[in-house]
C-alpha cells in the first residue's frame, strides 16, 4: 500500500480536530527524605510535560518521537487522564473535557484508548483472553449477556488478525507469542470502537518480521474505522513510514512538528537533525561519519534555562542560553522552536 | 589469519518435551580484526551459538558435534580449567541486558578489578589502576569507578560492561544485543564506541542483533540465521545489495528505509518454527513466498557464489526475477 495516496486523501478532509491539546503540563513531585523536607524549603519537581500544544485531526496518525525521558509516554498518558493530575486543556471533538467530572471522563475514555508497549506485561497472566478483551465492555456496562459478549470479543479478535477468534478465547497469555499478545491488546483497545488511540511503542518489543504485521493492522483500523492515532516511538524511520505528521519532543516540549516527509527531508531543529543523523538505515555504511550527541538527556527536574537543548547543541549562541524559543511557523504546517529560524524563513 | 573457526556446530537442548535443535550445523570463519554480525529473529539460535563458543551453556544444553577453533586450539577439547583461562583473556562476552549483569552491591571498579585479578597476576592496586584506564577508554570519568551500579544510567552501565569485557585485552569480543534496551542516541554512542575500540585494539567482534539496520555500519560481514541454521553469509555488501535467500530479502525489507519508496513491507507470515520438530526440507519453506515441492522434500545445500558469499536455497535470488 502506498501511503502517499492516503496522505493526499487525509489532507483533503483535514477539517475536524479529534483531539486538541492546549498548553498541557504534567508535573511530578520527587519524594524527599524527612531531613531534606525540613531544611530545604524548595520542593523538587519533575516537569515531564512542560507546555505542549498539539492538534490531531480526524483519521490522522501523528508520531511523537524523542529519546527516553523526553516525556512522550507521559504526554500520551496525560491525554487519556492516566496521570494523577495535569494542567491545561484537552478538547475532544471540539469540547473541553472536565476531568473532575467522572461521568464525562468515563464517556471520553470509551472513545479514546491506549495500546501499551510491552505485551508481556500489559496482559494479566491469570486472565483468559476472552476476559481480558471483554473487560472494557464490562467496565462500561455495555453488554447484557454472555452470548453477546462472546460475539463482540470474537469480532474484535478477528479484526485484530487473530482468526478464527474462537480458538483464542479460552487461552492464557503465556500460550501466545509476543505478536499475538500485542494483537490481543489491540483487540481490547478497538472493541469499544474508539475514535482515538494512543499507541505507546506498540512494536518496539517485537521482532522485525512480526512488526510489519502489527503496523499494517493499525493502518487498516485507521482506514476502516477512520481512527486517529497518536503513535509514540523512538524510531524516526518507523514514524516516517506510518504517520502523516511527526512531532519531535525534547525534555517535555515539542521542538519541531510537520508533515512526515518534511521532517525527514527538510528538518530544521538541530535536535531533529541529530536524531536523523543517528537513525539506522538498512544499507551498507562502511566508515559512515555521523554526529552523535554526547551525554544523555538532562534530568527533567533541572531543565536548562533558555533553550532546553542548548547544552547539547553545537550551534548554540548567546540568545539560546537566555531566552526560550517559541514554536514558530516557518512554512505551511511546519513549526520549529529554535532561535536559528525566523518566522516564515525557509531553510537557511 | 583465522581467529575463530566454527565447523558444523550442533548444540541441542534436552528438555522434557524433547530435543531442541537450537543450533544445527553452523559453520563460519572470523578473521583477526574482523567484525561479524549475527542476525535473526528471537529463538533462531544466535545466543546459543555465542554461548557455545564460550562454553557457557546451561545444564540442559550440549554441544553434540562440531569443532570450534580459536586460532590453533580446539576449544571443545579443552577441560574446564583450560577454558577458564581462555574466557576473558582470549574471548570475552558482553551479555544481553548488561544493565542487570552488574552486581548491585559492589562498586563498579571492584567488579572490573575482580575480573583482572582472577586472570592476571596483579595486585589490587594495579587492577584498580587498569580499571581507571579502561574507564577512560570507554569514555567514562575514571573517578567514577568507585560508584555503585545504581548511580549509573543505562548507557553508562553498558559502557562499564564493555570496559569489563576489555579488561584482559581479549582477541575476540562477543556482544549479545549490546544496545537493545538502550535509547537511540545511546545506541549510536555504544556502536561508535565498539567500532572505535575494535579498530584501536585490533580485535575480532561478533555482534549479535535482531536489528539488521544497525549492522550495516559496524560489521564487515553478516551471517543470517534462521531456525538454528545459517541461511546466508556474506560481506555486508553481499547481504544488503546482492542477497540471494528469500528470508534475508524479506527481513531486510522489514526495516524502513528513508531512501527508498515509502510503503509498508509485506510481513513474513507465520511464526518461527518449533525447533523440536523443525519443518522438513528447507526450514523456511512454510513461511516462504516462493516455496515449491522440492523445498518441502529436500534440504538445500550451501551454495557458494564467491569467496565470501554463501547461501542455502533451492531458488536463490528468485525474488529478483
Amino acid at each position: 500500500m502506498i501511503i502517499a495516496a492516503t496522505l493526499e486523501a487525509y489532507s483533503m478532509n483535514k477539517t475536524e480536530k479529534i483531539v486538541d491539546i492546549k498548553n498541557l503540563k504534567v508535573e511530578f513531585e520527587i519524594k524527599q527524605s524527612f531531613i531534606e523536607e525540613i531544611f530545604y524549603k524548595k520542593r523538587k519537581i519533575v516537569k515531564a510535560v512542560d507546555g505542549v500544544n498539539l492538534e490531531i485531526y480526524h483519521g490522522e496518525i501523528v508520531s511523537l518521537v524523542g529519546e527516553s525521558g523526553s516525556g512522550k509516554t507521559t504526554l500520551g498518558k496525560a491525554i487519556l487522564n492516566l496521570v494523577p493530575k495535569h494542567e491545561g486543556d484537552i478538547l475532544f471533538k471540539g469540547k473541553s473535557i472536565n476531568f473532575n467530572n467522572k461521568k464525562e471522563v468515563k464517556k471520553f475514555r470509551q472513545k479514546a484508548q491506549m495500546i501499551f508497549q510491552d505485551p508481556y506485561q500489559s496482559l494479566d497472566p491469570r486472565n483468559l483472553i476472552i476476559d481480558a478483551t471483554a473487560e472494557p465492555l464490562e467496565v462500561n456496562n455495555l453488554i447484557n449477556n454472555s452470548a453477546e459478549r462472546k460475539k463482540k470479543v470474537i469480532k474484535a479478535l478477528e479484526d485484530s488478525g487473530l482468526a478464527p477468534g474462537e480458538n483464542f478465547l479460552y487461552r492464557y497469555p503465556y500460550e501466545l507469542s509476543g505478536g499475538q499478545r500485542q494483537r490481543v491488546a489491540i483487540a481490547g483497545a478497538i472493541i469499544l470502537n474508539p475514535d482515538f488511540i494512543v499507541a505507546d511503542e506498540p512494536v518496539s518489543m517485537l521482532d522485525a518480521s512480526i512488526r510489519t504485521g502489527i503496523l499494517k493492522l493499525l493502518l487498516d483500523q485507521k482506514k476502516i474505522n477512520s481512527l486517529s492515532i497518536l503513535f509514540i516511538t523512538h524510531d524516526l524511520s518507523l514514524a516516517w513510514l506510518i504517520s502523516n505528521r511527526i512531532a519531535i519532543m525534547y525534555l517535555g516540549k515539542i521542538v519541531e512538528i510537520g508533515e512526515s516527509d518534511e521532517i525527514i527531508k527538510k528538518s530544521c531543529h538541530p535536535y531533529t537533525k541529530a536524531l536523523l543523523d543517528i537513525m539506522p538505515i538498512p544499507e551498507v555504511h562502511r566508515n559512515r561519519k555521523r554526529k552523535v550527541l554526547s551525554g544523555e538527556i538532562p534530568n527533567s527536574s533541572d531543565i536548562p534555562k533558555g533553550c532546553r537543548f542548548h547544552t547539547r547543541c553545537e550551534y548554540a549562541f548567546d540568545p539560546c542560553r537566555l531566552e526560550e524559543p517559541e514554536l514558530k511557523k516557518i512554512k505551511k504546517g511546519h513549526f520549529v522552536a529554535c532561535h536559528l529560524f525566523r518566522e516564515g524563513a525557509e531553510n537557511e | 589469519m583465522a581467529l575463530l573457526r566454527v565447523n558444523n556446530l550442533k548444540t541441542y537442548f534436552q528438555i522434557s518435551a524433547g530435543i531442541v535443535k537450537a543450533v544445527d550445523d553452523v559453520s563460519f570463519v572470523l578473521n583477526n580484526g574482523e567484525s561479524m554480525g549475527l542476525v535473526g529473529e528471537s529463538g533462531c539460535g544466535k545466543t546459543t551459538t555465542a554461548l557455545s563458543i564460550n562454553k557457557l551453556l546451561p545444564q540442559e544444553g550440549k554441544i553434540v558435534s562440531g569443532e570450534i577453533f580459536l586460532e590453533e586450539r580446539n576449544i571443545l577439547k579443552l577441560n574446564d580449567s583450560e577454558i577458564k583461562k581462555i574466557r576473558w583473556n582470549d574471548i570475552s562476552m558482553i551479555f544481553q541486558g548488561a544493565m542487570n549483569a552488574l552486581n548491585p552491591v559492589m562498586k563498579i571498579g571492584d567488579q572490573i578489578a575482580e575480573a583482572i585479578i582472577l586472570h592476571k597476576k596483579v595486585s589490587y592496586k594495579e587492577a584498580i589502576e587498569k580499571s581507571e584506564e579502561l574507564f577512560k577508554l570507554v569514555e567514562l570519568e575514571p573517578k567514577r569507578i568507585s560508584n555503585y551500579p545504581h548511580e549509573f544510567s543505562g548507557g553508562m552501565k553498558q559502557r562499564a560492561m564493555i570496559a569489563m569485557a576489555l579488561a584482559c585485552d581479549p582477541k575476540l569480543i562477543i556482544a549479545d544485543e549490546p544496545t537493545t534496551a538502550l535509547d537511540v542516541m545511546v545506541q549510536a554512542q555504544i556502536l561508535n564506541l565498539l567500532d572505535k575500540l575494535r579498530k584501536e585494539v585490533n580485535m575480532g567482534l561478533i555482534l549479535i542483533s535482531h536489528n539488521l539496520s544497525i549492522l550495516g555500519e559496524t560489521c564487515d560481514k553478516i551471517a543470517v540465521m534462521y531456525a538454528g541454521k545459517i541461511v546466508e553469509l556474506g560481506n555486508v555488501e553481499d547481504i544488503y545489495d546482492n542477497n540471494m535467500h528469500p528470508y534475508t530479502n524479506q527481513l531486510l525489507s522489514s526495516f524502513p528505509n528513508i531512501h527508498k519508496e515509502k510503503k509498508i513491507p509485506e510481513p513474513i507470515d507465520g511464526i518461527p518454527p518449533d525447533l523440536i520438530n523443525p519443518p522438513s526440507g528447507c526450514r523456511f519453506h512454510p513461511r516462504c513466498l516462493y516455496a515449491e515441492n522440492i523445498c518441502k522434500e529436500k534440504e538445500p545445500e550451501m551454495i557458494k557464489i564467491n569467496e565470501n558469499h554463501d547461501y542455502c536455497c533451492h531458488f536463490g535470488g528468485i525474488f529478483n526475477e
